[in-house]
């Protein structure tokens, strides 16, 4: 049974912060009318279908598209050199510049893209697409990441990085490398700390690659104006999708508008550039508007998450307090880069874990290979650090004979204390967290570890993650004559109730109903500019500034109340006041907010900094599993996920998100796993990747909010999307580890793994008893 | 297109109103729906495996990516859209939303209309009923939890109404 306990709201005075407002689309959705881009249709609409490399890395010898281009209803079949004729150096991307908008004399990983054909009729572009036909030169290919540190397999002549980062300008110009960013932390003196160490523990964990197959598949269109060019695109990121393809063309920011709908899921796949440029580059070169809608087998080559390898050593004193850690990790980004360096550097620098350990050193890799590209996935790469992390913390406690609560306790980051980079923590409920699951699951209290076949463990797991950092949203709200209130927002709401949460906000600063706020969708001809719906950043930075935008507009009402001569702290309406000054329903008040926290960047040789995030989010699972050992199989009985999400906007909201998040990551615990040979995805669609349906929900599953306050959030709040997702996948291993007594180190855990880890167990203590 | 399609002209009711569409042999229901302008049954996976394209046909729940358009000659279509035409949601509808049983709502639609089918073939489903009948739709969101107590208030709903 799934066992629910009612929310608690714990509403602000004006009653709608803290109150769980149904989502304000919530009718669209039930009946079928959100708009999506998926079902837009405009008139004169072209239908792009790509051509894709068969092979994971190869010199183009030539291209045959005259059987395309001759079956009746093709537009036009368009290559690289086509392309050229539009963008002179068709290459982008959010860290590096080096992702072609169609490959261009290589191709770097199966299923990138080559060709695009064009017709009025999808199915007629695609069987046109079947009739090109490309000749390779193979070339050697490298897939793992370890051996894409020394590999003769060269995916990238040379590093593009693309400027906007200062700490990715060392790399400009480096060749015959597959590292695309070495990222390093110094802290104490760790060769010390391991020499006068009692215990050394050290190990080494790996996970796979997944995809995030959102239910809308990627999808863009654009339709060209006059000297202008429109794309509707289902994006994270409309504003930088502006920027950067307006930077492809030369031409200024405001010729290019981009508008975004509602987002069928997201989950990071839907982030940077994905299919604007193409759909750009097409409809300048035809004139015409051009939809390119992905089915769900391309998107796995388009984005996933890092594989990763991690290897993690501990130093630990007999009192069992940890004095020193060594990380290594090194993450498979795939022939892209797309925004994995920042994944490398971003969540590189929390490796070491949420525990206070004075002497670290942390060398993380963002790594090239002839893999489909990496990118984010909810978690930006914490979930896999997690996964190492506290895979290895149960390790030590069990090899100390330590109960894992409580050498977690021992060891915990506390408030005010520097974490790796030397910021220090604050406003971060970590040992909360903790209590919570602990006392939900009766930590204390005997465990009924199971008889016969089936064995009964419990495992434990907290991580935490720094915000993607320094980063801008800009908010504008127009009240009305009336007193009704538009929020002009490019926050994207792709079902994290992004827009519901910031109407809440303005209608707790100007006293309104949250159900009478409109939120105007992105479009960047009309909503300002936000960095991106990413990394769990909203709700702390749109969130702030939206607060900012409606206090600037409360201010401007209140000095208007002023002017008309009403005496401070006087009741009025601002439906009133507008009628007083101008004689009629008429006029507005526009309130504008920005938002960037302060910040400081790593010095590049220490990896250090006193600021480097502007807040912490927390989160942590809790699970009682079964085991079956005579067949391996995995049932999750009870999952328990604690957040710190400051106070909550929308209670209602973020436990769905706390639930959601961690189903999601249950997925990628237990089966979902991108099968790869010689580079090509073999089950590229759900029918052989799995992802979790009703019956992978844990018959009990319970989402608790952290009694926390994030004190420079609005409200208290700060973002959540993504924390449930961090402690899923160790719990799961060390639940296994508490049942059975055999350690996974490699995700997924499927039970072919569990049984093959308990059948080596038995083999080696029947060869050691002999 | 190849030598042996064939264009029909067919009839069917949407909705409950009479219409026609000429249509050609390889083209499926969720892209007749669209040249209704009906959006609410999508394709996504394009395999009938998760449920985002449901739509009923003389009763009967299917997946639109499966379903040749010409087959539907005849019969009886009913999509999401259908579900509130007087104006009022259905009791399944209100549910999914005092719930909050969707985020990004792109797979709701199915859920909704597989919950209707449900609770009309079985008015009270346990949890593992449930469970077991809405296993052939996916949510990537995972709204699961909120998805199953929308199903349990919606049917305790429509017996009290059915009672009453
Ligand atoms: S699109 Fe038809 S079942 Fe998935
Ligand atoms: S609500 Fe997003 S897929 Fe179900």
């Amino acid at each position: 049974m799934t066992i629910h306990r009612p929310t608690i709201d714990r509403p602000m005075p004006a009653g709608q912060v803290g109150r769980s407002v149904p989502r304000l689309e919530a009718r669209q959705k039930v009946t079928g009318r959100a708009d999506y881009v998926h079902n837009l249709v405009v008139p004169r609409m072209l239908y792009c279908k790509v051509v894709r490399s068969t092979v994971p890395h190869g010199r183009i010898l030539s291209i045959d598209t005259s059987a395309a281009e001759a079956l009746e209803g093709v537009y036009r079949v368009v290559t690289a050199d086509d392309i050229r004729t539009v963008v002179p150096n068709p290459f982008y991307g959010p860290a590096f510049h080096d992702q072609p908008v169609l490959a261009v004399e290589k191709v770097r990983h199966v299923g990138e893209p080559v060709v695009a054909v064009l017709a009025e009729d999808p199915y007629v572009a695609a069987e046109a697409a079947q009739l090109v036909t490309v000749e390779y030169e193979p070339m050697e290919a490298v897939f793992d990441e370890i051996e894409a540190m020394t590999s003769t397999a060269v995916v990238h002549e040379v590093l593009k990085p693309a400027g906007t980062f200062p700490d990715l300008k060392h790399l400009v110009g480096r060749r015959d490398t597959n590292i695309a960013l070495d990222y390093r932390l110094r802290r104490g003196d760790v060769d010390a700390a391991f020499a006068a160490a009692d215990h050394v523990f050290a190990h080494e964990f790996k996970t796979q690659q997944v995809m995030h197959t959102p239910l809308e598949p990627m999808v863009s269109l654009a339709e060209p104006g006059e000297d202008t060019l429109t794309i509707h695109t289902a994006s994270q990121s409309p504003s930088f999708v502006r920027i950067e393809i307006a930077r492809l063309l030369g031409w200024p920011e405001n010729r290019v508008r981009v508008k975004v709908p509602h987002l069928g899921g997201g989950f990071g796949a839907k982030l940077y550039i994905k299919l604007e440029a193409l759909v750009a580059c097409l409809a300048l070169l035809v004139r015409r508007p051009v939809k390119w809608s992905l089915t769900m087998e391309e998107q796995f080559y388009t984005i996933t998450k890092h594989a990763s390898t991690f290897r993690i050593e501990s130093a630990v004193d007999k009192e069992g307090r940890v004095t020193g850690r060594r990380c290594e990790v090194f993450w498979n980004g795939g022939a892209y880069a797309d925004i994995g360096p920042r994944v490398t550097q971003k969540s590189g620098f929390t490796a070491p874990g949420p525990y206070d350990i004075d002497n670290v050193s942390i060398d993380s890799y963002a790594l090239y290979t002839n893999r489909p590209p990496a990118g984010a996935l909810r978690g930006f790469g914490i979930p896999q650090l997690v996964w190492a992390y506290e895979s290895h913390t149960d390790l030590i406690a069990r090899g100390l004979g330590l109960d894992p609560v409580a050498f977690r306790r021992k060891n915990l980051l506390r408030d005010g204390r520097p974490q790796a980079t030397g910021t220090p923590v604050r406003d971060a409920a970590i040992e909360g967290v903790l209590d919570d699951i602990a006392a939900r699951m009766a930590w204390e209290t005997p465990f009924d570890r199971g008889s016969g076949p089936v064995k009964r463990g419990r495992g434990i797991a907290v991580g935490f993650k720094a915000s993607i950092a320094p980063t801008t949203s800009v908010a504008i709200v127009n009240v009305a004559a009336d007193g009704s209130a538009n929020l002009y927002l490019s926050t994207v709401d792709m079902g994290q109730g992004s827009d519901t949460a910031m109407a809440q906000i303005v209608a707790e600063t100007l006293t309104l109903r949250t159900e009478d706020v409109k939120v105007v969708h992105p479009d960047t001809d009309v909503t300002p500019y936000d960095m991106a719906t990413l990394g769990s950043r909203s709700t702390f930075h749109a969130g702030n500034a939206v607060k900012l935008a409606a206090e600037h507009a409360r201010d401007q009402i209140a000095a208007l109340a002023a002017s008309l001569g009403l005496p401070p702290g006087s009741n009025y309406a601002p439906a009133d006041l507008f009628k007083k000054k101008y004689g009629m329903q008429a006029g507005n008040i526009i309130g504008v907010g920005t938002y960037i926290p302060e910040y400081k960047s790593p010095a590049p040789e220490t990896g250090l900094s006193d600021n480097v995030t502007p807040f912490w989010m927390v989160g942590g699972t809790g699970v009682e599993i079964e085991v079956d050992t005579e067949t391996g199989h995995v049932r999750i009985l009870r999952m328990v996920n604690a957040c710190d999400l400051g106070r909550p906007l929308n209670p209602k909201i973020v436990e769905t998100q706390i639930s959601g998040a961690a189903l999601m990551q249950l997925g990628f615990t237990m089966f979902e796993n991108m099968d790869l040979d010689d580079g090509q995805v073999t089950n590229a669609s759900l029918a052989d990747y799995k992802i979790p349906g009703m019956h992978d929900v844990p018959d009990q599953m319970e989402s608790v909010i952290t009694e926390a306050e994030q004190k420079s959030g609005p409200y208290g709040a700060k973002g959540v999307g993504e924390s449930a997702t961090f402690g899923v996948s160790p719990a799961i291993a060390n639940a296994i580890h508490d049942a059975v007594g055999v350690r996974l180190t490699e995700m997924p855990l499927t039970p072919q793994a569990v049984f093959r880890a308990l059948r080596e167990a038995e083999l080696n203590s029947s060869t050691t008893s002999a | 297109m190849d030598a042996s399609e064939t264009v029909k002209k067919i009839r069917f009711t949407l909705n409950g109103r009479p219409v026609s569409a000429t249509v050609e042999s390889h083209v499926d229901l969720v892209d007749l729906l669209r040249r209704f302008d009906l959006g609410g049954a999508r394709e996504s996976c394009g395999q009938g495996l998760c449920g985002c394209c449901t739509v009923v046909v003389d009763g009967v729940a299917m997946s639109g990516c499966l379903t040749l358009a010409q087959l539907v000659d005849g019969k009886r279509v009913d999509t999401i859209e259908g579900l509130d035409q007087t104006g009022a949601l259905s009791p399944v509808q209100q549910a999914f939303i005092d719930e909050g049983a969707f985020q990004c709502g792109f797979c709701t639609p199915g859920f909704v209309l597989m919950t209707h089918q449900l609770l009309e073939r079985n008015p009270d489903p346990s949890e593992p009923e449930i469970r077991d009948y809405l296993a052939g739709n996916l949510c990537r969101c995972a709204a699961y939890p909120e998805i199953i107590r929308a199903v349990k208030s919606a049917a305790s709903r429509m017996r009290a109404s059915a009672a009453a």
